[in-house]
This record gives C-alpha cells, sequence and structure tokens, in this order.
C-alpha cells in the first residue's frame, strides 16, 4: 500500500492566488504588523485564499506571518492579500509598527522589563 | 494561550470552523499595540528552529518563501524544465512581554540570495541574535557580514553543543573579529533561561547606541 503523500505545495500558482501581481498595493504591511477581519463584512466575491484569510482573521489579531504560517502560503503573497482586503473594508491593522520611530528608548526598555520578568 | 476575545459584533454566520494543518490559532491579545521583532540567524542546524522554539509561547509556524516575489520571473522559467523552484524556510514564534507588546521571533538563514526575505525580516527588526557553534565558527562570517552591510546591530551567542570544546571567550571574540562592544554569550538554545539571556544581552547593547538618524536600514526594494 502506498502511503498517502502529502502536497508539498498547492496546485495553484502563487502569481494565480494574487492575479499575476508581485507587490501589495500598499507598503505598510509589516511581517508584524496584526491584523483583524471585520466580521460583518460579507464575503461573498472574495476568492477561496482571501477567504481563508477573512476566516482565520475573525478570532482575532494574528501577524501577517502568522497569516501566512497557518495558511501554508509565502509572505509575499499574503501582503498582496491582506493589502486587498484593507482596501476594501475586511480587514484593519491593529498594530502597525511605524518603523521610522524604531528603535525606540521606551520600546527598547519595555522588551528588556518583559524579557526580564521571564527569567 | 490568551483568553478568546469575546466578539462585539453580531453574531456571525455559522461558519464551519476552519481546521489548520499547524493546529487552532492561538490570537494575540486585544490588548496588545505593538508588535516588535528580534531575528535569530546563522548557519545551517546551528539551533536556530530550537532556540524559537523554546522560546516561543505558540507552536512555532514556518513559511516556505520562494526565492523570488511570487509572479515575479514567471516567463524565465519557460523553457527552462530542470530549473526548480527554491524556497527558503523561516520559523518564527511569538512571546508575550507585556498586556501591551509582543516580540516576534524570526529563525532564517543568512544568506544573500533570498534578499526579499531578508528585506521583510530586516525592516523595523530590533535587532539580530547570531546563534554560533564553535566547531564551526568561520561559518558564521557570511550572516555577520550580511548583518552588518545592512546596518543591522547584532549579538552573538554561542550555542553550546554537547561535546563541542569550550573555548574562553577571549578566543571566540579574536576568531570572530568581534568588535569590543559586541556582545558575546553562551547559551543552550534548549534552554529557556539562557536563551531568554542571549536576547537580554541584545536589547541591553540596543540601549547602549545612539538612536540612528534613518532606522530602516534595509535598502527599500521598491515605492
Amino acid at each position: 500500500m502506498t502511503p498517502a503523500r502529502r502536497r508539498e505545495q498547492g496546485l495553484v500558482r502563487a502569481y494565480v492566488v494574487t492575479d499575476g501581481r508581485a507587490h501589495p498595493t500598499r507598503n505598510t504591511l509589516d511581517i508584524v504588523t496584526l491584523v483583524n477581519a471585520v466580521t460583518s463584512r460579507p464575503l461573498t466575491g472574495l476568492s477561496p485564499e482571501k477567504r481563508g484569510v477573512m476566516e482565520l482573521c475573525r478570532g482575532g489579531a494574528l501577524s501577517v506571518a502568522e497569516v501566512a504560517g497557518h495558511l501554508g502560503l509565502p509572505i509575499s503573497v499574503v501582503k498582496v492579500l491582506i493589502s486587498d482586503l484593507i482596501d476594501s473594508g475586511h480587514i484593519f491593522a491593529r498594530a502597525a509598527v511605524p518603523k521610522a520611530q524604531l528603535p525606540d528608548v521606551q520600546l527598547l526598555q519595555e522588551v528588556l522589563d518583559g524579557l526580564r520578568a521571564r527569567l | 494561550m490568551g483568553s478568546a476575545p469575546a466578539s462585539d459584533h453580531a453574531p456571525a454566520p455559522s461558519y464551519p470552523a476552519p481546521s489548520y494543518p499547524t493546529g487552532a490559532p492561538s490570537y494575540v491579545a486585544d490588548t496588545v499595540r505593538t508588535a516588535a521583532k528580534i531575528l535569530v540567524v546563522g548557519h545551517f542546524a546551528v539551533g536556530k528552529t530550537t532556540f524559537v522554539g523554546t522560546l516561543s509561547e505558540i507552536t512555532p509556524l514556518r513559511t516556505e518563501e520562494p526565492l523570488s516575489q511570487a509572479g515575479a520571473h514567471v516567463d524565465d522559467l519557460a523553457g527552462v524544465p530542470d530549473k526548480t523552484t527554491t524556497t527558503v524556510a523561516m520559523d518564527f514564534g511569538r512571546l508575550t512581554l507585556s498586556e501591551s507588546l509582543v516580540l516576534y521571533l524570526f529563525g532564517a538563514p543568512g544568506q544573500k540570495r533570498f534578499a526579499q526575505l531578508w528585506t521583510d525580516m530586516l525592516q523595523g527588526a530590533l535587532g539580530a541574535v547570531i546563534l554560533a557553534d564553535t566547531r564551526r565558527l568561520d561559518q558564521s562570517f557570511d550572516v555577520m557580514g550580511l548583518l552588518e552591510e545592512y546596518g543591522m546591530p547584532y549579538a552573538v551567542a554561542v550555542n553550546q553543543f554537547d561535546g563541542a570544546p569550550l573555548f574562553p571567550e577571549e578566543e571566540v571574540r579574536e576568531a570572530l573579529d568581534l568588535l569590543p562592544e559586541t556582545p558575546l554569550v553562551t547559551c543552550d538554545a534548549r534552554d529557556a533561561a539562557s536563551s531568554t539571556k542571549a536576547l537580554i544581552a541584545l536589547v541591553e547593547y540596543l540601549q547602549t547606541r545612539p538612536i540612528p538618524d534613518d532606522a530602516s536600514a534595509a535598502p527599500s526594494q521598491e515605492s
């Protein structure tokens, strides 16, 4: 008997998922930007991949990287999908790290305090 | 896992709960306002995945990133049947540091050819921990050079493998040609306390550095 083989990659190529686009519509998404689904928005007309993002993000906030990890899609693809969903009002970004403000003295102290508290 | 936040919207239509191969997602607490990131880099099999897994409060996640961005160079592959699509794995985990702050750890190989991944990881990162193995110190030079090129500050943590020789700190410093101020610590990537101390050494070092004018050290690819 042949063991069940796990499909390594989706049948659909990444560039199909993104309608052939390599770049997101906005450049503000970081891999640690936290995103939430706007649960009141209807899912009609969304591609299966975008529905997947919406279903995942309905339960609470996740980073862009976590969305990619759970959905098994590359981060570059998920950025395009999430940008579209922000544009259409389906997703809102909760904690975008303003990169111009990093590294900030207060943030470093908070990180340090949090790490020391774990020891 | 944090308390599941109650939805304050009208009851959602009943969808079947999706299941993920990665397990049920553990969501970030509603009170979190800032997400910071630190990179965990180093050569092959130096313990990056272990380090991230030891510290992460969620089951570490992995993404496979193509070498080129989605959709780019699609035509280039036509007529090149034996060209394989290369991907690079990135492992990451999450630590809640306070009710308003989470820290993400990203573990990835330090190789220049993963340019897009580097740009994504480096942008906005506080700094990097380079894991090193005393048996293969020379293999750390690539990633050190890469971080220096991007102006990304780092600490070096020697992952002390069982049976690996113990060297005095001075010898390791000399072998790696570290600047006097660069932190060098020894850790066991399987041990939470010593791995946490490696992160602490990095952040303490970051505090001593002057705030750079342009925090976005990574060169922008577009825009």
